[in-house]
């Protein structure tokens, strides 16, 4: 079974300007009349609703079509119409849930969307934002062929994301890897394995906080040496990464090392039961940061560590989320190839469900709210290109639809709100001068 | 002796469903589908248009050979079943041949149900339910002057139709009251009946044949109403009746139909049934009923086949819903539910608005403010989301005003609701 792009409502950022029908319609009838169009934006009390196929995977349209005259593309998903077989008795309008398949007066047979071969027309004419082409399915039906390389069952906590961090992300850079995991959750996890086993398909070590990228440096080396070319490869945490081994974090960027290194930030140590790290934010309740009648969470600013990588001019450096897995999956292609020639450095912002507190279930929500609201922002950088911002950094959500998510900012004063906002704002105006700011082959 | 684990039998939307919802849960088990025609699965439905010409005979197959190998099931023509074995979990074909089955689905389908008219065995006429039967009613409709249709359903309403815009006088002679009795009322019948009138289809009702004869290379039809008919083309369409025949003194237990439960499970262990040839339950309560139409057939396949394949995803059957689509001299219509006829007038609403010059009707009949049935001709409706509206019983009171005003973006943006 594969996987199909498909194209998303978001009945919340719709205005109803009709735009989109206005689209179909130039597209599929050549007129301006949005009755012929094939997606039908419903008003409803001051919101508005769609009417639009889905291309079901199990589509009863087709099923209840007498004439053989729908059927679904098995490549595009699309469940497509045959005017040539079509013998107008609409039964396939009574399989259809969603209004998606209806008699088209304008056309004088049932008509539906064809997600206009892949580049539909109502989504590139919604100023909105409210349709949206999604096709992450392409890395479903990629990353789905590839081995595998960790066992069933790492033992993560309910509705974390490490696990679909660390299986993706080890099924792409693939068998030739060694690979290190530092102290942190990602360990506690499974992946070093326990009694004597590993609890992954290559080779891996535990090493210690401190020297983790040194460790993988030399094992970088030494495979050249013997004539083989692996994937060095770090999943470490952020404590690991900004605290305590950062001495060896630097030196490996610094002297342009050969290393993939991935930072899975979920803000602390979290296995451990949730410890603050340098990269915890301000105001934010940890174990060792408590909320009482004196302190009010953390004291101090986050540490912005991937800024500090890109001021080591590594090879390759990143930021992204599991909100926006296609970004990351580009991401980590670059990051990958840039292992080969110099120091990559990946860093991955993740949501803590049970160091966070938040429910189970809202782990991605989370993950999007948190880049949506720029309290974390998505950019990727290179010393010819320079930085170059992943997603547009204008119109952010407000930052309180962020922080109401989870229980360690609930006791937020509006001052504390108010000193994080303005953290946002000189990061993000710091990012925009970055992004003017020219690479080296300029 | 040959075995399967699926046994089909039959090989229309029902049979389909079934093998296709079968495959979502057991990739493995061995499956057979036989059918008593000659060629690639269709559809009784498309009958009509391969006899007017809009369908060509060899483009109408519902699936290819490609498919049922896809589904690893071996698709067996020319199978007709003549005696099911329980006892055996067999069944015997009239090739003598017996085919062993683990579990075995009837979906047999129906065949025309045949007026009791003096001398009908001794004169030419159509049925419509094979493709033979179609391909011999094309080949006569090019002869053919001057044809009388019995039955004013929709096989014979369509066949009228394609009949007369092939140049063919055509009568249309139904017993009950009025045209399409089982989809609309007298009101909306009489809207359809003028635009057949208006086509120079004539359409006798309250009227049946009671003695035929041949006359020349036709027949001609002496009705109660004392007038006679000439017909060189004769086509009876009064009704289908489920193809049971070969279960007689098995002990699967029939009454019109094949008895199922809410699983489409029927008396007797390792059967189902499904489709036209089942009589189920109805979603309004009462006797179990035969409602043979097409998406009620995919929907009974499509449990029928979870519920052999042992699929826990399986949820009972709502119960059948009559519904159906009819387009007529470009003119549309949708029929969903039941009315204030079938419903009883208990706390009914019946809101109805017709405008026949214009040819639009509505009628929409809520109880309690819940949708029963919605009715329409010239309106744009999607059936489909009417029937779940029904299923669903959705509670229409915040929204009633709107949906009565315009039933379809009222219903569309409910349903958008519930996905999103």
């Amino acid at each position: 079974v594969s996987g199909f792009n498909t194209i998303a409502f978001r009945g919340e950022k719709c205005d109803g300007c009709g735009e989109c029908m206005a689209a179909c319609a130039r597209a599929k009838t050549g007129s301006d009349d949005v009755a012929g169009a094939r997606l039908q934006v419903l008003a409803d009390n001051g919101a508005f609703e769609l009417a639009l196929c889905r291309q079901c995977a199990d589509p009863r349209c087709v099923a209840n079509c007498p004439a053989g005259a729908l059927a679904k593309d098995e490549t595009s998903g699309v469940v497509a119409w045959d005017g040539a077989k079509c013998v107008g008795c609409l039964l396939c309008t009574v399989g259809c849930a969603y209004g998606g398949i209806a008699y088209s007066a304008a056309a004088g047979h049932v008509a539906k969307c064809d997600a206009c071969d892949g580049a539909p027309q109502c989504v590139a004419a919604c100023r909105r934002g409210a349709l949206e082409y999604l096709t992450a399915a392409r890395i479903y039906n990629e990353v789905g062929e590839l081995e595998d390389l960790f066992v069933p069952g790492l033992g993560g906590c309910q509705g974390c994301n490490t696990e679909l961090i660390i299986r993706h992300a080890l099924r792409r850079v693939g068998p030739d890897t060694v690979l290190a995991t530092p102290p942190g959750c990602i360990p506690g996890m499974g992946t070093v394995g326990y009694n004597g086993k590993t609890g992954t398909k290559v080779p891996v070590i535990h090493p210690l906080l401190t020297n983790t990228a040194a460790m993988l440096a030399g094992m970088r080396r030494q495979y050249k040496r013997l004539g083989r070319d692996v994937t060095a490869m770090a999943l470490a945490g952020d404590g690991g990464a900004a605290d305590v081994g950062f001495q060896s974090l630097s030196g490996a960027a610094e002297r342009g090392e050969e290393i993939l290194f991935v930072v899975v930030d979920n803000e602390g140590y979290m296995n451990t039961g949730a410890q603050r790290s340098s990269c915890t934010t301000y105001g934010a309740w940890t174990s060792t940061t408590p909320v009482g009648s004196v302190q009010r969470g953390k004291k101090q600013d986050a540490k912005n560590l991937p800024v500090i990588m890109m001021n080591h001019r590594c090879a390759y450096v990143a930021t992204a989320s599991t909100g926006f897995m296609e970004d990351l999956y580009d991401k980590l292609d670059r990051a990958i190839a840039a292992a080969k020639h110099g120091f990559a450095y990946l860093h991955i912002y993740s949501p803590c469900t049970s160091g966070w507190r938040y429910p189970s279930h809202q782990t991605l929500e989370v993950s999007r709210k948190m880049v949506q609201t720029n309290f974390v922002q998505l950019w990727e950088y290179d010393p010819e290109r320079g930085l170059r911002l992943s997603r547009s950094l204008d119109d952010p959500l407000p930052v309180r639809e962020y922080l109401r998510l989870a229980g360690r900012f609930r006791h937020l004063s509006d001052e504390q709100v108010t000193h994080i906002e303005h953290r946002i704002a000189e990061q993000v105006s710091y990012l925009r001068q970055c992004a003017a700011s020219p690479g080296t082959r300029h | 002796m040959e075995s399967t684990r699926y046994l089909i039998v039959g090989g229309s939307h029902a049979a389909l469903e079934a093998l296709a919802a079968i495959r979502m849960y057991d990739e493995e088990g061995s499956a057979a589908v036989l059918t008593r025609d000659t060629g690639l699965p269709y559809s009784p439905t498309v009958l009509p248009y391969v006899v007017s010409g809009r369908s060509q005979p060899e483009r109408v197959s519902l699936r290819g050979e490609d498919w049922f190998a896809r589904n690893r099931a071996s698709y067996v023509t020319g199978a007709r079943v003549t005696c099911v074995h329980p006892d055996r979990n067999t069944v015997l074909l009239s090739s003598g041949m017996e085919m062993g089955y683990e579990r075995l689905l009837l979906a047999t389908g129906a065949t025309p149900a045949l007026p009791r008219i003096p001398g009908l065995a001794e004169v030419r006429y159509h049925v419509l339910r094979s493709m033979d039967d179609a391909l011999g009613m094309r080949a006569a409709a090019a002869r053919a002057r001057r044809a009388v249709v019995l039955g004013a359903g929709l096989v014979g309403m369509h066949a009228a139709e394609n009949l007369s815009a092939a140049g063919i006088a055509v009568t249309v002679v139904e017993m009950q009251s009025r045209v399409l009795p089982g989809y609309f009322d007298a009101e909306a019948g009489a809207l359809i009946e003028s635009v057949f009138s208006e086509r120079g289809v004539e359409i006798m009702t309250g009227c049946q044949a009671i003695g035929v004869a041949q006359r020349g290379e036709g027949c001609l039809l002496e009705l109660s109403s004392g007038t006679t008919l000439p017909a060189d083309l004769l086509l009876i369409a009064t009704g289908v009746t489920p193809a049971i025949e070969y279960l007689r003194g098995s002990a699967v237990q029939v009454d019109r139909g094949v008895l199922v439960d809410e699983a489409m499970r029927t008396n007797v262990p390792n059967i189902w049934a499904a489709g036209d040839v089942a009589q189920a339950r109805s979603f309004f309560g009462g006797a179990r009923v035969v409602n043979g139409i097409l998406p009620e057939a995919v929907e009974q396949g499509r449990i029928a086949g979870m519920a052999m394949a042992g699929d826990p995803a399986l949820a009972e059957y709502p119960g059948g819903v009559p519904l159906n689509t009819y387009s007529f001299f470009g003119h549309h219509a949708v029929s969903v539910g039941i009315d204030e006829a079938a419903a009883g007038s208990q706390g009914l609403e019946v809101m109805r608005r017709c405008d026949a010059a214009a040819r639009r009707y509505l009628k929409i009949v809520l109880r309690d403010n819940r949708l029963l049935g919605i009715f329409s001709i010239g309106e744009p409706l999607d059936g489909g989301i009417m029937w779940q509206l029904v299923l669903r019983r959705t509670d229409l009171s915040a929204v009633k005003d709107r949906f009565l005003a315009q039933p379809q973006a009222t219903g569309r943006a409910l349903m958008s609701k519930t996905w999103r």
